[in-house]
C-alpha cells in the first residue's frame, strides 16, 4: 500500500537477542540516563522568589490611568465596555462638579466602574478601545481569591496609584509595555 | 536460674533497642524525604524545598498531616483486623533490626557494649522468619478492607512475596555454605578479616538484591500497590496515620534490607582499605567509625533503591511471576550448586 505520508516506519518484530532478553543490560543503561539526570540543570524557576520575565506585550490586570497631576483619565463614555467581547465592564457615568477639577480631568466620569476578571479574557480590546488613554493592561495577573463577588473589581481596585503623592508606586504599576500614542 | 542477668545488662540492651527503634524511625522518616528528593534530580526538578531550609522539615509537615486527617474505617470492614494490620506491617518491619550489628563493641562505663540487639546463632534465619512475617501485615489489612481492590493487593504481594522468597533463600543457602555461620555478626567478622563476600557471590548478590525489591514491595515490583490498576492496592481503604504506617513500613523495611545487604555482601561494618586489629588503641573512635563506614553503605543502598524506582517501570503481573519463579530460582539453585562445587574443589 502507498503510504500517505512518509513518516511511517516498520516496527521491528524480531525474536529479543540474548543480551536483550537478558534485561539487565538496559536496566544498567536506563540507570545510567537517569543518573545523568541528577547533574543537569534544572529549569525550575522558584517563584516566590525568582519571577519571570514577561513578554513586553504581556497582557495583565487592568488599571485606570491618572494624568501627570493625578487626575483620572477616565470620561465613561463606555467604549471599552461596548468593545469588551465578554462583556466584563460595567460603569456608571457622573458629572464633575465644581472644585473636583482635581479629580477628574474631563467634565465627565466614571461613578462606578467595575470589571468582572472572571468574565475578563484580558484580550485588550478595551484598552484599544479607549480614546482617553484611560485603561491599560498591566503586568500583574489575577490573584486567587476566596469568594467570587471579590473577583468583581471596583474603580479602587482598578485606579493607578496617584502619581503626584506616591510617584514610585505609580511608575510601578504603569509597567513597561509599549504604550500607544494619545491623539488629543 | 535460667534467668540471671544482671540489671545492667537489661538496662543496656533496652537503651539500644530505644536507640536503634528511633534511629531507623528517624531515618525512615527522612528516607521518605530523600526519595522525593532523589525523584526530583532525577526528573530534572528541585523537589520539595519549602518546608524549612532545603525543605529539611517536610517529613515533619507529611508526618504532622497524616496525624491530623480524618481516620476513616470502612463499615463493612473487620474493624480488629483493619487496625491490626498496618501494626503488624511496622512492627515487623522494625522488628528485624534486632539481629543487626551495627557496629564492634564499645567501652561505656566500664562495660563493654556490643552495639547489636541480639547476637543470635541463627541471625539470618530470624531475619528471613520475620520478613515473611510481614506480609501478614499487608495480607490482613487487605482482607480487612473489604474491598476487592484491597484484597486484589494483598494476594499480589503474599504470591510475589512467597515466590521470591524462594529464591532469595536459596541465594543466601549458597552464602551460608561459603561463610558456614547463620550468625551476622560472625559473617561480618569473617568479611572484616578476609574480603567482602560479594567478591566470592556476586551472582548471589544479585539475585538476593532483585528479590529485596520484591520483598520490599519496591519498584519494579509494587504490584500490591499499582495505582493504574488497583488504585491503591491493599491500603486503598486507609486514612490518615495507617496509611502512613503502612508507607512508613515500606520505608522501614528499605533501611532494613540495605542493612542486611551491606552486613552479607559488603563486609557490615567494616571499613574498607583500612585494617581494624591494627588500631585497636583507637578504642571506641574504632566503633564509631565503623558504624559511619554502616551507615554510609546503608544509605548507598537506599539510594540504589530510590534509583531504580524512579528509573524502571512496574513490571506485568505474568512477567513477575514468570522472573520470579522460571529465571531466579533456577539461578539460585546454580549459584548454590556452583558454590558447593567450587568448596569442594577448593576446600574453602
Amino acid at each position: 500500500m502507498q503510504a500517505l505520508t512518509n513518516r511511517a516506519e516498520q516496527v521491528s518484530r524480531k525474536p529479543m537477542s540474548f543480551m536483550e532478553r537478558l534485561y539487565l543490560p538496559a536496566i544498567f543503561k536506563g540507570m545510567l540516563i537517569t543518573f545523568k539526570h541528577i547533574f543537569t540543570r534544572n529549569p525550575t524557576i522558584h517563584y516566590p522568589e525568582q519571577k519571570r520575565t514577561f513578554s513586553p506585550v504581556f497582557r495583565g490586570l487592568q488599571i485606570l490611568n491618572r494624568d501627570e497631576e493625578g487626575r483620572e483619565n477616565c470620561t465613561a463614555c463606555g467604549l471599552c465596555a461596548v468593545a469588551c467581547p465578554a462583556e466584563a465592564i460595567t460603569m456608571e457615568a457622573a458629572e464633575r462638579l465644581p472644585g473636583e477639577e482635581h479629580l477628574y480631568r474631563e467634565e465627565k466620569y466614571a461613578a462606578k466602574y467595575e470589571i468582572n476578571m472572571l468574565r475578563c479574557i484580558f484580550c485588550g480590546l478595551c484598552e484599544e478601545a479607549c480614546p482617553k488613554d484611560a485603561i491599560y493592561l498591566s503586568e500583574t495577573f489575577t490573584p486567587a481569591d476566596y469568594q467570587r463577588k471579590q473577583f468583581v473589581y471596583n474603580k479602587e481596585d482598578l485606579l493607578i496609584p496617584n502619581p503626584t503623592t506616591d510617584k514610585e508606586a505609580y511608575e510601578k504599576a504603569l509597567g513597561n509595555r509599549p504604550r500607544k500614542q494619545l491623539v488629543n | 536460674m535460667f534467668l540471671s542477668i544482671e540489671l545492667a545488662t537489661i538496662i543496656e540492651k533496652l537503651a539500644l533497642i530505644v536507640i536503634v527503634v528511633m534511629g531507623s524511625l528517624v531515618v525512615a522518616m527522612y528516607t521518605t524525604f530523600a526519595e522525593r528528593k532523589v525523584a526530583g534530580w532525577l526528573q530534572d526538578r528541585p523537589g520539595p524545598n519549602r518546608a524549612g531550609p532545603f525543605g529539611m522539615f517536610q517529613p515533619l509537615a507529611d508526618g504532622l498531616k497524616l496525624f491530623f486527617k480524618e481516620e476513616i474505617i470502612p463499615n463493612f470492614s473487620s474493624k480488629a483486623l483493619f487496625v491490626l494490620g498496618p501494626a503488624l506491617a511496622m512492627m515487623t518491619a522494625i522488628m528485624t533490626s534486632a539481629v543487626i550489628p551495627w557496629g564492634d563493641k564499645v567501652i561505656l562505663f566500664d562495660r563493654e557494649i556490643s552495639l547489636q540487639i541480639a547476637d543470635i546463632n541463627i541471625g539470618i534465619l530470624y531475619v528471613f522468619g520475620v520478613v515473611s512475617l510481614g506480609v501478614y501485615g499487608i495480607m490482613i489489612g487487605a482482607w480487612a478492607s473489604n474491598n476487592k481492590y484491597s484484597l486484589m493487593g494483598g494476594l499480589r504481594a503474599a504470591s510475589q512475596i512467597i515466590s521470591y522468597e524462594l529464591a532469595m533463600g536459596i541465594s543466601i543457602i549458597a552464602l551460608l555454605m561459603f561463610t558456614g555461620t547463620l550468625s551476622l555478626k560472625e559473617m561480618v567478622l569473617q568479611q572484616q578479616v578476609g574480603h567482602w563476600n560479594i567478591w566470592y557471590q556476586p551472582l548471589g548478590f544479585l539475585i538476593f538484591i532483585i528479590c529485596a525489591f520484591a520483598e520490599c514491595n519496591r519498584t519494579p515490583f509494587d504490584l500490591a500497590e499499582a495505582e493504574s490498576e488497583l488504585i491503591g492496592g491493599y491500603h486503598t481503604e486507609y486514612s490518615s496515620m495507617k496509611l502512613g504506617f503502612y508507607l512508613f513500613a515500606e520505608y522501614i523495611n528499605m533501611f532494613i534490607s540495605s542493612a542486611v545487604m551491606a552486613s552479607l555482601y559488603f563486609g557490615g561494618y567494616d571499613v574498607p582499605f583500612f585494617n581494624e586489629a591494627a588500631h585497636a588503641d583507637m578504642g571506641n573512635w574504632l566503633a564509631l567509625i565503623g558504624l559511619g563506614a554502616f551507615l554510609i553503605k546503608i544509605v548507598i543502598f537506599i539510594f540504589i533503591f530510590m534509583w531504580v524506582r524512579w528509573t524502571i517501570p512496574r513490571f506485568r503481573y505474568d512477567q513477575l511471576m514468570h522472573l520470579g519463579w522460571r529465571i531466579l530460582i533456577p539461578l539460585a539453585l546454580f549459584n548454590m550448586l556452583a558454590t558447593g562445587g567450587a568448596i569442594l574443589y577448593f576446600g574453602k
